[in-house]
């Protein structure tokens, strides 16, 4: 189970990938292998402001409804209209092609290390 | 059987006190697999009950909703075990292997609830019961390829499987290095593909599995889990007890009136069912909807700002591309054509009233 070491995560099973004060979310690989096939996303709009550990969206897959959560503060920049019309693609790049949201944050993130997220998923 | 499903990397999951593979690769993977090519299931969960002796055809006519007694040997029948209430404790089906032999599949969940009320059932009739769930295995093959794969697979003999008509089964065997052992071949199943299942005793199940798996190969045949099986069954159409079939629901609500023999003297159930459920009880009904966000069992189906009924399974239907869903509702909003809404976790999401199955394949 790919766990990369230059991301940040949370105990939602998302990734964040910290640039400045930019955010890219996703979903780990343990989440998307969790959820089975993911066949709908549903995203935050670009301009909402997001409270960290709010729900802000859904990623459906043909068993089970996994819900989105808000991993930090921040306001939406951009959402990926890639995986809203390929959804499988957080399945098959969950860290690449298949990213959910970025963010712009406000104040300062708590978030897991990658050993710290091993550690979670019993790895 | 574990460690061939650990081996093909299978997700497991606890049903029943079994372990079950979900899913080996992809749910739609193996979804597309089965509908086009071919899928290999282990449903050895499955609950096999023999019921033998001079009294067995009276006792299973007296036990359960259907007429066990004109089934003739070597053929396969769906049918209902009813509590008094007229609703359903399980549905299974029955082959018959001789005049005085049969077997009872149930499900693995309902286990315990058939045999009890086949063994309450048994007082007076003579006849033995025999629950062998733990001795035989069940594997299914389900696919367009599964005539093919079973023709090809080394071993394997089965008698004039051409000619073995949809719920009747063969006596076939299975032979392999210096081992060799029954095998019931039964042209059922519960994906809406043709296929089979095979029943044998569990010490041989894995040589099968991987004999099947390994002849199938050349002709697409992957192994599929529970997950595919639900959306294969939903889209065919199939009830799946504790979600369209329940204690609650008399057979006529789930649109299986046909499978109880009301014409018979007497069997469990029989008032009841004669009574029939109330003028306004559910009845079973198919949903589809646009898009790609699909209702969940327990999700309300709305008419208006009236819950009018509520979703027993669903789910983005793999071959159809769009939302399908069984569901209870109110008689009055029942009619094929009949525009509701679905309750999809706050959004409401335009659903037609379709006719039962969602896909049936071309024969």
């Amino acid at each position: 189970m790919s766990v990369p070491d230059d991301l940040q995560y949370t105990a939602e099973h998302e990734w964040v990938r910290l640039e400045g004060d930019i955010a890219t979310v996703g979903i780990t690989q343990y989440a998307a292998d969790a959820l089975g096939d993911v066949v709908y996303v549903d995203l935050p709009a670009i301009g909402a402001a997001l409270a960290a550990g709010a729900i802000v969206g859904e990623v459906e897959s043909t068993k089970s409804v996994g819900e989105l959560y808000a991993p930090l503060d921040g306001e939406v920049v951009e959402a990926n209209a890639g995986v809203v019309d390929s959804p499988e693609t957080i399945n098959a790049d969950p860290y690449g092609a298949g990213w959910l949201v970025k963010l712009r944050i406000a104040g300062d993130p708590a978030l897991l290390s990658p050993a710290e997220y091993r550690t979670l998923i019993g790895q | 059987m574990h460690a061939e499903h650990v081996a093909l990397g299978a997700s497991f999951t606890d049903f029943a006190g079994w372990q079950m593979p979900v899913r080996y690769s992809s749910d739609l993977a193996e979804h597309h697999a089965v509908r086009r090519q071919a899928g290999l299931f282990d449903i050895s969960h499955m609950a096999e009950i023999a019921v033998t002796g001079p009294g067995a055809a009276a006792f299973l006519d007296h036990a359960l909703a259907g007429r066990l007694s004109a089934l003739a040997v070597g053929r396969a029948k769906y049918s209902l075990v009813l509590a008094e209430s007229g609703g359903v404790i399980d549905d299974l089906i029955v082959y018959r292997r001789g005049d005085d032999d049969y077997l009872v599949v149930a499900n693995a969940a309902n286990r315990d609830a058939v045999v009890a009320a086949l063994t309450e059932r048994a007082a007076g009739h003579d006849v033995a019961l025999d629950d062998q769930t733990d001795r035989i295995a069940l594997i299914a093959l389900q696919g367009p390829a599964s005539a093919a794969i079973l023709a090809e697979t080394p071993g394997l003999e089965i008698e004039a499987l051409e000619s073995l008509r949809y719920y009747a089964y063969s006596d076939g065997a299975f032979a392999w290095g210096d081992a060799r052992t029954a095998v019931m071949v039964a042209r059922t199943g519960y994906t809406g593909e043709d296929g089979v299942e095979l029943y044998l005793p569990t010490e041989h199940a894995a040589a099968l599995w991987r004999a099947l798996l390994a002849a199938g190969q050349p002709h697409g045949l992957v192994p599929a889990g529970l997950a595919a099986r639900d959306t294969l069954r939903l889209e065919a159409g199939m009830p799946l007890y504790g979600h369209e079939l329940g204690l609650g629901i008399q057979p006529v609500q789930a649109g299986l009136g046909r499978v109880v023999v009301t014409a018979k003297d007497d069997f469990v159930g029989k008032a009841a069912i004669e009574r029939g459920p109330a003028a306004d009880a559910p009845v079973l009904v198919g949903l589809a909807a646009e898009g790609r966000r699909a209702a969940r069992a327990g999700y309300p189906v709305m008419h208006g700002e009236q819950v009018v009924g509520e979703v027993t399974s669903g789910a983005l239907s793999p071959t159809l591309g769009h939302p399908v869903a069984m569901a209870l509702v109110h008689p009055d909003h029942a009619a094929v054509g009949a525009v509701l809404d679905l309750d999809v976790r706050g959004s409401r999401i335009p659903a037609t009233v379709v006719a039962l199955p969602f896909y049936r394949r071309e024969a």
